[in-house]
């Protein structure tokens, strides 16, 4: 039993590990199907871009693989959006395991500036995923599409709006920023996270 | 809301920190791992570091220290310094780092940034501008402020954004080093100018001088190296004034 980064073309994948490390979590980066059905927890890390990351997920065969996962699983930045029912970026029909969430393009309001590139806030945290982490903590962002909010929220930021920072369904997670660059408030939440 | 961000940023010699005063005149500032973990303690939102090595030896002591970087410290950092291809790109992303900032091989061959952002994303691309006043205009400088061009800063920042950068980085050679304060009208214009985030730099001597950089520069976030590394300005302090002026900050 252990956790695994899932490997595959969506870069990032070395900062997820290095912050594994330093919360003294071994971990292994593969895409080898009997080792995901074995594992503890599985992390989808991400950088990219929708539709060519589910290209490669299809034409793998892993977002049967991933769908039918039962341990629970963390998908970061594009690896939330990968798990929407489908993404404005490159028209993308995507794993629906969100089912209903349509990741948009955001629209700036008063000025934004796209894509949005920095700490912000998390808020209305209902998951034990964000135990001990208080409302209101910064996490790194970088991302020009989001998921809006829905019955899956459990935390939300507010950039053009509120929208979904996090969502979760079964031994589902997923965050739209990054933990793995997110200080000390990032680790506690991957640390929460392995405890699941 | 999103956060202004303060960075620290770090010039890398043969492995250790140093800075220059107006780009001449350079002092020992410590280990750059060290350091960046400290300022990251303090809350220091991302980190730069430039490597100014020359040689090919240089380079490879410079792509260990951001492994290093990368393993040891968990919130993003930047790169850049001698940047001249995609291949050197890939090579500082496969360390670790999460941007990649590009100066004078960008403003030699436009097209770089192009290859960048569609290769690797435009938000790793950041572009490093150093830029001089000269009284009738603001022109771009090359090899760190080295070399002239007739390059109009203005120009070529809107160059640089169509061209798919991700982040500016403003460097006024007339306010680095003074401490007299950041470039707030040039900033200003290139940040009602173009729609992505821009990093102030060059200037920063006082608490004042970074509160003014975001309100009448109009910066997301705003870069310094002596103030921080000697002691003359401390982060949670600077954080603390910022938040007490209305400036949303990460505290």
């Amino acid at each position: 039993m252990s956790t695994i980064i899932l490997k595959y073309p969506a870069g990032n994948i070395f900062s997820v590990k290095s912050a594994l490390n330093h919360l003294g979590e071994e971990c292994v980066i593969t895409d080898d199907v009997q080792q995901l059905r074995a594992a503890s927890h599985i992390i989808i890390p991400g950088q990219g871009e929708a539709a060519i990351t589910m290209d490669y997920l299809r034409k793998t065969g892993l977002d049967k693989v991933i769908t039918s996962l039962q341990c629970p699983v963390l998908g970061i930045c594009i690896g939330m959006q990968l798990m929407c029912e489908s993404s404005e970026e490159g028209d993308a029909k995507c794993l629906g395991i969100f089912p209903g969430v349509k990741v948009a393009r955001f629209r700036p309001q008063s000025g934004e500036k796209i894509p949005q590139m920095g700490w912000n806030n998390i808020r209305s945290l209902s998951s034990p995923l964000f135990d001990g982490v208080p409302d209101g903590s910064y996490v790194y962002f970088v991302h020009s599409y989001y998921a809006p909010l829905c019955s899956y929220t459990i935390a939300q930021t507010d950039f053009c709006g509120l929208y979904s920072a996090s969502l979760h369904k079964d031994n589902f997670y997923a965050v739209q920023f990054h933990p793995e660059k997110s200080g000390d408030t990032g680790l506690h939440i991957l640390d929460n996270f392995l405890k699941l | 809301m999103l956060a202004k961000r303060i960075i620290p940023c770090l010039d890398v010699k043969d492995g250790r920190t140093v800075k220059g005063i107006n780009f001449v005149s350079l002092r020992d500032a410590g280990d750059p791992v060290e350091l960046g973990k400290a300022y990251s303690k303090e809350l220091a939102d991302e980190l730069v570091f430039l490597d100014i090595t020359a040689s090919a030896e240089g380079r490879k002591t410079f792509t260990k220290m951001v492994e290093r970087v990368a393993a040891e410290i968990s919130i993003p950092f930047t790169v850049g310094g001698g940047v001249g291809s995609l291949r050197d790109v890939e090579t500082l992303l496969n360390a670790g780092a999460d941007k990649v900032a590009v100066n004078s091989a960008a403003l030699r061959r436009p097209e770089l940034i192009d290859e960048i952002s569609n290769h690797f994303g435009s938000q790793i691309c950041v572009v490093a501008i150093d830029a001089k006043f000269d009284g009738g205009q603001w022109r771009c400088y090359l090899n760190g402020g080295r070399v002239p061009t007739d390059r109009d800063l203005f120009d070529w920042v809107r160059e640089a954004c169509d061209r798919g950068a991700g982040e500016i980085l403003f460097t006024s050679m007339n306010n680095d080093g003074t401490k007299a304060g950041f470039a707030n009208d040039a900033l200003r214009k290139i940040s009602t100018e173009v729609d992505i985030p821009l990093i102030a730099s060059g200037g920063a001597g006082s608490m004042e001088d970074f509160r003014d950089a975001f309100t009448l520069g109009c910066a997301d976030a705003a870069l310094a190296a002596s103030v921080f590394h000697y002691g003359e300005i401390r982060i949670p302090e600077l954080k603390q004034y910022l938040r007490s002026q209305n400036i949303e900050v990460r505290i």
